[in-house]
């Protein structure tokens, strides 16, 4: 059979889509495709376009990549535009002379941003927001200037703003319309909108007509409006809408719209049967879809009709869920409340500047629409029972309503749900697909994503999900068991509440009083050594704990591939004298240890055998060392920039505070490490947002910032309090921590036990800082005890014989482990690879 | 079984850590001990990991899974148990072993190692 020639005109998320879909559907092998890319790069994300500037790089955001591309056989042209199509001979043309015959051809062109022609608009220094060209445009552009605007306060608009904001520029917003979002919001919504931006540092000026754009006085521009006021910037985005890229369609003949936009039917076809149009330049029953799950639908629906399917696009719904500059916002159908008759529904909670509304048929039964302004909580409810077509409650504004503590639940089961309720709307998952996969056999969320992909795209998707998930399991009758191992029928949190309130004080006692009997496993004795360390502070290497710990906490020290281990001493703050930074060089030396600086500003020495472990332990501890904790599920270190003392924009002592925090939660033992950073003023040195728990200086004191993490799963810190003093600043961290140590699962991160919690930041800063449980004091005690029994584990175990015991190679010789081998690398040692090793060890049949 | 069972003696047990291990060296090979008080008996199996190539299976942490007394590795945490040397999470692993004999306060041992694969390969 003779291949299908398919060109695809343009390459991005759309474009993307529709080359991923064709891969899915197994059928590549019927085509032979070539790919116009214009841009100098493939496919990238543009709907985090703006994390481009917070520091996500031109690879992060990439979708399309060349070496998939190859893999599927593609053809790709790159920085290669077509500019003529001829229909009657099937060819098309590109600016480099190319010349394709095709078969079927499929037009992917995006849009453009809409420049206002007013006068001046083509200016040095006025730019658009589309493409990463673009983005180091306007880097390049803010590195000149102080004063930035972006025209247009829509969704896009405000995203560039955000960016601009990133820059570290003064950044105005300017809207032709009376509202911000004025398609998303109405009034009330955009006014609260506004309030939350402004109160970010962003200046928003609405209801302005931009007449000219000329020399400014102070700045490079100054922007004149119908109302005679001015305002002068160095620095104008435009971010007015889009248009369709339909010049190539218009130039080859195919039927355009009055307003631009490649007319296209349900099938995705444009007026020559043979072209496909697809994303923002396409036009379907007069619409354009500036979204990008509409453009993934119309991919989708292209490749079903090139490879003999029947699916058809039937629409889009354009409701949408984003954080703007953080601040929550949903709109859903139709929010305006355009239907004739319609009733509305308001909430406007100015205290806690949150906005919700109902748009709700005249007989009161069915969702029309809903905006939702700092709290998105019930978007995906309310989305179902829109799409859907649900029955409304008998007062549908209990939908909205704030709960008061007894009230029933209101949400929406996942029960009520019919089988083709769409779930995830980025990847097009209903009801029925997730039903289906877990009587598949999926039995997690995560089991669930990776089979359905759905809660993969924008996430928002994944509270709805999971309950969803849940649910399928228990009418499955699978019991999800949270026991910890089979030695108990507890969860952590169980066992932690059984040690604390029966006085437990060892494993033993736990396990007759509370367990299934035998020895534990590596699961529950860690946790419950933990758990022990937590609630008490013994000692960890006591004969009733020793047992408990895993190798690093048996030996204090961590263990690396070979066997061998490395050592940590503390480093509070990352502050450290010159005579004990010789130290730690007089010891690496003497005992031959690779040495490297660690991340958290400390020393790590390796290649120290067990045995040498209490020798190098003794004379670090002689120079004042104490022990890092860095092999323990325990506080790690507290980063610090050098902050106020020597900074020229330091606003506080961030080395003084660091250390001093660090020298109070050491030791503490948790249910995973746990890391913190001071930073001296809003510049983050410290990276302090990236921590379990932040510090950042202000002209008025400290904010707290919690849950954040790097690692394999980074998540950026929240804000929790702003602007407190030492001594409250201390007093919440006390309390966080404890009710973590109370609350979390084994091996649980800062940051997904706080997105565990029902109620997240919210319920966390209800407990610590207004003490809705009443426990504050409690958690506060718990932890003064553990600050007040701290003792350095190493100090002790050097001078315990019992302790010392297990450190030596063999019971029975003083000979070195022959297997540790070490060869020199850069001056240093490491291990030697298996085929480096002189002496391969005897193994004896 | 060897007719005529060679004992050497090891250690005393006061040497060795209630419910953790110890190694040993035997000849050429690392032997990982468990002392195990409640049955009054030492565990011997080979003290390196196959999977981590390391000698470090003394220093993992005991457990039991159902009535099976293993060791976790400290490196990637394969079981393995304690009295057949068997791996829990890999069939196709099995260590050598060596027995072990209490007296008095004296931990004996017979040098020479069993391997499961071997004795079961050879009928």
């Amino acid at each position: 059979m003779n291949k299908t020639r398919l060109v695809v005109v343009g390459n991005g998320m759309v474009g993307h889509q529709f080359l991923q879909s064709l891969a899915d559907s197994g059928r590549l092998g019927d085509f032979e495709v070539t790919v116009f890319c214009e841009e100098p790069r493939l496919a990238y994300d543009r709907v985090y376009l703006s994390s481009y500037f917070s520091g996500s790089t031109a690879e992060d955001l990439a979708m399309g990549k060349i070496e998939q591309y190859r893999e599927w056989g593609l053809n790709v042209l790159i920085s290669e535009k077509v500019v003529e199509i001829n229909k009657a001979d099937h060819l098309v043309v590109s600016d480099k002379g190319t010349t394709l015959t095709y078969d079927k051809l499929v037009m992917a062109t995006g849009s453009y941003p809409f420049v206002p022609p007013v006068p001046g608009h083509d200016r040095e220094h006025c730019l658009v927001y589309r493409t990463i060209e673009d983005l180091e445009a306007i880097k390049a552009s803010a590195a000149q200037g102080k004063v930035g605007v972006v025209v247009g306060g829509g969704l896009l608009g405000l995203e560039a703003a955000k960016a601009l904001r990133d820059l570290g520029l003064e950044t105005h917003v300017v809207e032709f319309a009376p509202r911000l979002m004025a398609v998303q919001l109405d009034d009330m919504g955009g006014a609260l909108l506004r309030s939350k931006i402004e109160a970010l540092g962003v200046k928003v000026h609405t209801s302005k007509n931009t007449q000219q754009i000329v020399d400014g006085e102070q700045c490079v521009h100054r922007m004149e409006f119908a109302d005679g006021e001015v305002l002068e910037t160095d620095l104008i985005l435009f971010s007015a809408g889009i248009r369709p890229r339909d010049q190539l369609a218009r130039e080859s003949g195919l039927a355009v719209g009055e307003r631009g936009g490649i007319v296209i039917n349900n099938q995705c076809q444009t007026s020559d049967a043979d072209i496909y149009a697809i994303g923002e330049c396409a036009l379907w029953d007069g619409r354009i879809f500036g979204l990008v799950a509409p453009g993934y639908t119309m991919a989708k629906v292209a490749v079903s009709q090139l490879t003999g399917g029947e699916s058809e696009f039937a629409g889009a719904d354009m409701s949408t869920k984003l954080k703007l500059m953080g601040v929550d916002v949903c709109s859903i159908g139709d929010a305006q409340g355009r239907t004739p008759g319609a009733k509305n529904y308001t909430w406007l909670n100015e205290g806690d500047g949150t906005y919700k509304k109902l748009v709700v048929s005249p007989d009161n039964k069915i969702l029309l629409g809903a905006i939702l302004v700092g709290d998105a909580e019930a978007y995906g409810t309310l989305l179902q029972y829109m799409l859907n077509e649900i029955q409304l409650p008998e007062f549908p504004e209990s939908l909205i309503l704030p709960s008061r503590n007894d009230d029933a639940q209101t949400g929406l089961g996942v029960a009520a749900l019919p089988e083709t309720a769409q779930i995830c709307s980025c990847h097009d998952v209903s009801k029925g697909d997730i039903r289906e996969a877990v009587s598949g056999g999926c039995c997690s969320v995560g089991d669930v994503k990776g089979a359905t992909k759905a809660g993969t795209g924008c996430g928002g998707c994944v509270p709805l999900l999971t309950s969803l998930v849940n649910h399928e399991l228990e009418e499955l009758g699978v019991e999800v068991s949270h026991d910890i191992c089979e030695h108990f029928a507890y969860t952590r949190q169980d066992l932690y509440n059984l040690v604390r309130v029966g006085n437990i004080h060892s494993f033993d006692e736990l396990m007759e009083k509370h367990g299934r009997g035998g020895k534990g496993c590596h699961i529950c004795k860690p946790a419950v050594g933990s758990i022990l360390a937590s609630c008490w502070n013994n000692y960890v290497l006591d004969t009733q704990q020793v047992k408990l710990q895993d190798t690093n906490d048996t030996f204090l020290a961590n263990m690396q591939k070979d066997g061998t281990y490395s050592i940590v001493p503390r480093i509070a703050g990352g502050e450290i004298t010159p005579d004990k930074l010789i130290v730690l060089g007089q010891v690496a030396k003497e005992y031959n240890l690779y040495t490297k600086i660690t991340g958290g500003q400390r020393v790590d020495l390796f290649g120290a055998r067990l045995e040498q472990l209490p020798d190098i332990w003794r004379k670090l501890i002689d120079a004042g060392f104490e022990t890092g904790h860095a092999y323990g599920k325990s506080l790690r270190t507290v980063k610090s920039c050098v902050g106020s003392t020597w900074c020229r924009y330091g606003v506080d002592d961030s080395v003084g505070l660091a250390i001093e925090l660090e020298n109070r939660y050491k030791g503490l033992r948790s249910p995973h490490k746990i890391k913190f950073a001071v930073s001296g003023c809003t510049r983050e040195c410290a990276e302090a947002q990236g921590k379990d728990i932040g510090v950042i200086a202000t002209e008025n004191g400290w904010n707290l910032y919690v849950c954040g993490n790097g690692g394999m799963k980074p998540r950026h810190a929240d804000l929790f309090a702003t602007d407190l003093d030492k001594e409250t600043l201390i007093k919440y961290i006390d309390r966080v921590l404890m009710f973590y140590i109370k609350t979390a699962d084994r091996l649980q991160r800062t940051s997904v036990w706080m997105e565990n919690l029902e109620g997240g930041l919210n319920y966390l800063q209800e407990v610590v800082i207004n003490d809705s449980l009443g426990i504050a004091e409690e958690l506060e005690a718990q932890m003064t005890h553990v600050v007040e029994t701290y003792e350095c584990e190493w100090k002790k175990t050097v001078n315990d014989e019992q302790a010392l015991k297990r450190f030596r190679q063999f019971v029975n010789s003083d000979k070195p482990d022959s297997n540790v081998v070490f060869v020199q690398e850069r001056g240093q040692i490491r291990p030697a690879r298996e085929e480096e090793k002189a002496e391969p060890i005897v193994m004896v049949g | 079984m060897t007719a005529a069972q060679e004992w050497i003696h090891i250690c005393n047990l006061d040497d060795l850590v209630a419910d953790s291990g110890m190694c040993a060296l035997v000849g050429e090979r690392q032997v990982a001990l468990f002392y195990i008080p409640e049955q009054k008996q030492v565990f011997a199996i080979d003290n390196y990991d196959p999977v981590g190539k390391a000698n470090v299976l003394s220093r993992g942490l005991i457990g039991s899974a159902e009535e099976k007394l293993f060791v976790a590795s400290p490196l990637y945490k394969e079981r393995y148990c304690l009295e057949s040397g068997e791996c829990l999470d890999n069939d196709e692993l099995v260590l050598d072993t060596w027995q072990t004999r209490i007296d008095g306060e004296r931990l004996l041992l017979d040098p020479q190692p069993f391997n499961r694969v071997a004795l079961k390969q050879a009928g």
